[in-house]
């Protein structure tokens, strides 16, 4: 065992190792995965010190419990998160975008995240995970990418390969917002529902059902009735299409998506909208907006400066 | 030439090669989505082929859709070549503890297991796509006789390695998994490994595939 080592005393209930994803295999079947919200992944690196891309643990509603063990190490945890740092008797109330030192026998709890989904921890350093066409992302489907392509377990012992030695306490001063409007993209069979379905889903509201995870997010809402089939043949799919089965009720493509489906795309969600999006827990309320392609293109790069511009600061 | 290209969100290229499923339609996606992996175009992040649509997903950073489009409208892909392809034969029984819609199918179908066994065990496939859960090939096509619709409830979890039938299709769940197909079998064979980065599917778009079918006993002794 290696001296350096963070032991899981408590699993949360959706903790997965995260990085940019694996590109290339849609075609045998193989999603993107990778962090759900990027902005978040990436600022949680830079704030440890990291190369931006390097994997981190990516966590859902409540995170896991962890013990650390060996020489002192910084840690930063992003998005809009409650935890606690325990040193011997004393008990720290942890700030998202700041990091911390932790030293031998710390303890960290990743109590839970406010009013969103999806929250990241990294760590100054470097994991011992194993790769699989150049990413540790986990996909629990096809149990690909490290710790067996499963989600942590408790118990579990995962071993810190190198310090970064810069103990420096960078931080950052952000907030996350929420969105009600998602703009998106009319879809490739925006013309197979009902004038009413297409009225219906710009302007009326739907809800987050709970059965939403890493691949999809299912909604509630108006029924949006299909008039044309309600299946294609399959075809591929790619994240942030909106499909709408026979029920009617919206299905948005997530990061471990299905790489191909058979029911109609009524729309698609802008790029610039994806992270915010995932964000949104069970119950939020959402309205669609359509923009044109070009806008799409515009406020996808004001995004990308924006993120890029966060990561300048963190210094 | 590609001629019906648009946009599939702002990241992605929705190639149209046409509304029907026939292999002729389909050897021309295969070829395109070759001779563009080839390519190695910079910024393209994935191509997915279908039974008549290639989708080619890019990263929205290193360029936009007229860019790309542009470039595949540009490439000369050669569409008289023979396409390359393996010919694979699959181990599958059909013991009742395997082909669990097998009665379904019976009284659908109204003709009895020992003729659909026959007809199916009796056929040459043809690997139209593989994918929507990692390795999963779709194979056509079957004939009328043995063309039945999803179960009308899915499954909530399919045995890895059952074969089903749906529509002029077969396939064969790679994982375990939801589904709706009609399970006629079960294949002891591996038919994705993730431990081999550079080719896991056993099975790929193009392909030749038969069946042959297996006692209960070799299939219990296949791996071992």
């Amino acid at each position: 065992m290696s001296k350096n080592f963070f032991k899981i005393l408590r699993a949360g209930i959706n903790s997965t190792f995260q990085d940019e994803g694996r590109k290339n295999l849609y075609h045998i079947g193989i999603p993107f995965s990778g962090a759900m919200d990027n902005r978040n992944y990436l600022l949680s690196n830079k704030l440890v010190g990291n190369k931006i891309e390097n994997p981190v643990l990516e966590f859902a509603y409540q995170g896991p419990l962890l013990e650390y063990s060996g020489e002192k190490i910084n840690i930063a945890i992003t998005g809009d998160v409650n935890f606690t740092i325990k040193r011997n008797k004393n008990l720290l109330n942890g700030i998202c975008y700041q990091a911390f030192t932790l030293e031998h026998g710390d303890q960290l709890d990743i109590i839970s995240t406010n009013k969103s989904v999806y929250g990241y921890l990294a760590v100054g350093g470097e994991f011992d995970l194993k790769y699989q066409w150049s990413s540790c992302s986990v996909n629990t489907k096809a149990n690909i990418g490290a710790n067996n392509g499963e989600k942590l377990k408790t118990n579990q012992i995962f071993n810190i390969l190198k310090i970064n030695q810069d103990f420096n306490i960078k931080k950052l001063n952000y907030l996350n917002t929420k969105i009600e409007n998602i703009r998106v993209i009319k879809g490739t069979n925006f013309n197979y529902f009902s004038e009413i379905g297409r009225k219906n889903f710009f302007e009326k509201e739907f809800s987050v059902s709970k059965l939403s995870d890493r691949m999809g997010m299912r909604l509630e809402g108006p029924k949006i009735e299909n008039i044309i089939d309600t299946n294609i043949k399959s075809e591929g799919l790619i994240k942030g299409v909106i499909q709408v089965p026979a029920d009617g009720k919206p299905i948005i493509m997530l990061s471990d998506h299905g790489t191909i489906g058979g029911y109609p795309k009524i729309a698609v969600v802008i790029s610039a909208d994806y992270d915010k999006l995932v964000q949104l827990t069970p119950g939020s309320k959402i309205k669609f907006k359509e923009v044109e392609l070009s806008s799409a293109e515009t406020l996808f790069k004001l995004y990308d400066l924006e993120t890029q511009n966060l990561i300048s600061q963190i210094q | 030439m590609i001629k019906n290209i648009s946009n599939l969100g702002d990241a992605a290229l929705y190639c149209d090669f046409g509304s029907e499923v026939n292999k002729e339609i389909n050897s021309k996606v295969i070829r395109y989505f070759k001779s563009i992996k080839k390519e190695n175009i910079d910024g393209i992040d994935n191509l997915t082929p279908s039974y008549n649509k290639l989708i080619i997903s890019f990263d929205l950073r290193k360029k936009n859709f007229r860019a790309i489009k542009k470039i595949i409208e540009n490439l000369s892909v050669v569409s008289e070549d023979n396409l390359e392809s393996n010919k694979i034969q699959i181990p599958v029984c059909c013991d009742e503890n395997f082909s669990l819609d097998i009665k379904r199918l019976e009284e659908k179908l109204r003709i009895n297991r020992d003729k659909i066994y026959e007809k199916f065990f009796g056929k040459e496939f043809f690997c139209y796509m593989t994918g929507f859960i990692a390795g999963m090939p779709f194979l056509g096509d079957l004939e009328n006789e043995l063309q039945a619709k999803r179960l009308e409830t899915p499954r909530v979890k399919v045995p890895k390695g059952s074969v089903g039938l749906t529509e002029q299709f077969a396939n064969i769940y790679t994982f375990e998994s939801p589904g709706g197909w009609n399970i006629i079998g079960n294949t002891p064979l591996n038919i994705f490994d993730s431990s081999k980065e550079k080719d896991p599917n056993l099975i790929n778009p193009g392909d030749t595939i038969t069946f042959e079918r297996i006692t209960k006993n070799q299939y219990q002794n296949y791996n071992e």
